[in-house]
């Protein structure tokens, strides 16, 4: 596995322990479809969530969230509905929200939850 | 705080109208979108001012950023908003204190903000810093933020706080209290090497002490670099006539030969003018900050200007113009001086008869979708022409090689309306070697003539005191008939030449206005029918 992978693997990890503890029920993790991947399925009350995270050991090449891009949000909400027929469950409304974990210097990580990116 | 507001300028014409800028903070994927009619150069701020801020050693809000510009239906253009969209992010982003904690304090949505960013967060220079202001002022602002280098023409505006930062690190340090700033005397700031004022910090400036117009004797440069009228030998009508469109401000045509000194004689005329009252400078130098044509160092403009448009220029370059944003054109350039027209034939027809609505009017009104600009554009006018292809129509030596209708043709390029509206026609002969050597016992230097013209300008700024008028030329023919009427009897003259068809009732008016400069270079209290007659000649082209 490359460095870059084992990071981003690590930072998904860490963002579902964060969105647990936050008190989001985690459905599903890196549910894969011809059209993509969702790193975490969970549910916020009675809306689903679609959940990108996006990690980074430093801001050299811009912040996590900048690299999410409006057509990978819009991405998300397609993959999102695919998930939504293949599991036959019904919500009030889906969701597509980011987290960034970002690697500082010491070797710790920052977290931040942003909700309703599109 | 994650909504703050902040003031900048929009231009419009010589005429500013002030720009709230609001930048809101709102979570989502980090992004600026920017809002309110900007055009390519304002959208492309946009990551402008993210290089300046990061290199500013700034944070970027990691944020979903809207900038709102308002009034949204105002077309917005070039770069002098960047400085207030800058320190609306960081005042949004709560980085920058509400009320400045250097001194005095201001509060951030008091102090009008205008300046175009490097990518490195210097503060660049932008043109028309001088409208902007002045519209600022009037808006009711006590505070302005400028670039160091438009600190001085910044400065010119009466009661304007002039905060002149180099970057806008140095801005930030200013507005958050950590630089001491240092109020500098405004003629030391202005003596001091430029650019090194601006490096150390932030200045503080008071504006409104109009340096003075008349630099000390000594230290004052020659007006018209060296030029002298005494270097026109051989013409002494044409210099005559030079000088009575000196005092007027009467538009002239100069016809001849070429190598009489036609040329020579347009640009000596700056010479015999006094330097411009205060705010007939603040409207010329305003004019020319907006084209981008002041010099450095010297902000005000004092000296009347002098425009010489080559014969290929377009009708935007002459009387202003342009796609996007408006831009003067020379007509506008030579406000409160002259327009020289060299080679007056040469132009394209369209371009001079442009020219026949500022002539009357005084202003150039553009039109554009969604706007409309003034540009004043109050200006003597001066043409030169040929009297046909060859040139030689009026030599004793050489016969004219041009067949009648050619020689017809050319003169007719300057249309019959556009020669109406011209108050003078001046006739250069060529001279002989007894000629030169005759007349030059009787030329006089540019400072005596310029001492008759002021003579008789301090005359007619006496008569028109208490209207909106400064010379002759600018009486409108109502007022010319009602308060400014010639001596009773003395238009017979005008009577006649009306009744053969000779001059049209337009060149009526024209002529008792140049009767009156005529008469108050002689020192007549009201011109009578020998002024009325001379005038009259000017008018023909046929006085002597």
């Amino acid at each position: 596995m490359n460095a870059k992978d084992a990071l981003g693997r690590h930072g998904e990890q860490l963002a579902a322990e964060y969105l647990q503890q936050a008190g989001f029920r985690i459905l599903d993790r890196n549910w894969r479809c011809a059209e993509g991947e969702i790193d975490i399925v969970m549910v916020d009350r009675r809306v689903l969530v679609a959940c990108e995270v996006k990690t980074r050991s430093s801001t050299g090449y811009g912040t996590p969230l900048e690299a999410i891009t409006r057509q990978k949000v819009r991405r998300l909400r397609h993959i999102a509905i695919s998930w939504v027929q293949a599991h036959g469950v019904l919500f009030d409304e889906i969701r597509v929200d980011a987290v960034e974990v970002l690697r500082d210097r010491q070797g710790g990580f920052t977290i931040e939850h942003v909700r309703g990116v599109g | 705080m994650s909504l703050a507001r902040t003031h900048s300028i929009a231009l419009v014409g010589v005429e500013g109208h002030p720009v709230e800028i609001e930048a809101d903070i709102e979570n989502g994927l980090p992004g600026l979108l920017l809002v309110g009619l900007p055009d390519t150069a304002l959208r492309e701020a946009r990551d402008r001012i993210r290089s300046a801020i990061l290199n500013s050693k700034e944070e970027w809000p990691n944020r979903r950023i809207t900038v709102g510009l308002s009034p949204a239906s105002l077309p917005k253009r070039g770069s002098s908003f960047d400085l207030g969209i800058a320190i609306a992010i960081l005042s949004a982003d709560g980085v920058i204190p509400p009320v400045s904690l250097g001194d005095p304090p201001v509060g951030i949505s008091d102090l009008m903000l205008l300046g175009e960013l490097g990518l490195d967060g210097r503060l660049r220079p932008v043109r028309g810093m001088l409208p902007a202001v002045a519209a600022a002022a009037a808006a009711g602002f006590q505070s302005v933020a400028v670039p160091a280098e438009n600190a001085a023409e910044a400065s010119l505006v009466p009661g304007m706080r002039v905060v002149a930062a180099s970057s806008l690190g140095s801005l930030l340090a200013w507005l958050r209290g950590q630089a001491g700033p240092r109020t500098t005397d405004r003629t030391d700031g202005m003596t001091g090497p430029a650019g090194t004022a601006g490096t150390a910090g932030v200045q503080l400036f008071e504006g409104g002490s109009l340096p003075p117009l008349c630099p000390p004797d000594g230290a004052a440069p020659e007006p018209g670099r060296g030029r002298d009228l005494a270097d026109v030998v051989g013409q002494p009508t044409a210099r005559r006539a030079a000088e009575i469109c000196a005092a007027g401000g009467h538009h002239l045509l100069l016809l001849g030969p070429p190598g009489v000194g036609k040329t020579m004689l347009a640009e000596r005329l700056p010479t015999l003018l006094p330097r411009l009252e205060p705010d007939a400078a603040l409207e010329v130098t305003a004019i020319h900050s907006i084209a981008g044509a002041l010099p450095s160092g010297s902000p005000l403009l004092t000296e009347p200007p002098f425009c010489a448009p080559h014969h290929t220029s377009t009708r935007a370059a002459i009387v202003g113009g342009g796609t996007g944003a408006l831009h003067p054109g020379a007509a506008s350039l030579a406000h409160h001086g002259f327009l020289f027209l060299d080679e007056a034939p040469e132009f394209p027809r369209d371009v001079l008869d442009a020219l026949r609505q500022p002539l009357e009017s005084g202003e150039v009104v553009l039109a554009r979708c969604g706007l409309t600009a003034r540009f004043p554009a109050r200006f003597t006018l001066v043409l030169a022409a040929n009297p046909c292809p060859c040139s030689r129509a009026t030599s004793s030596r050489a016969a004219c090689s041009c067949t009648p209708l050619v020689r017809r043709r050319y003169l007719a390029r300057l249309s019959g309306p556009l020669l109406d509206r011209v108050d003078m026609k001046a006739e250069f002969l060529p001279v002989g070697k007894a000629e030169l050597l005759s007349d030059r016992r009787f030329t006089e230097p540019s400072s005596v003539v310029a001492e008759r013209v002021a003579l008789a300008r301090q005359r007619m700024g006496f008569r028109l005191r208490g209207t909106r008028w400064r010379l002759n030329a600018e009486i409108p023919g109502r007022e010319l008939r009602r308060r400014y009427a010639p001596a009773p009897g003395a238009l017979g003259p005008l009577e006649r030449a009306m009744d053969l068809g000779e001059i049209s009732a337009r060149g009526v008016d024209r002529v008792i206005r140049l009767s009156w400069t005529v008469a108050d270079l002689g020192g007549v209290a009201r011109p009578t029918a020998a002024e009325i007659s001379y005038a009259l000649g000017l008018w023909l082209g046929v006085a002597q």
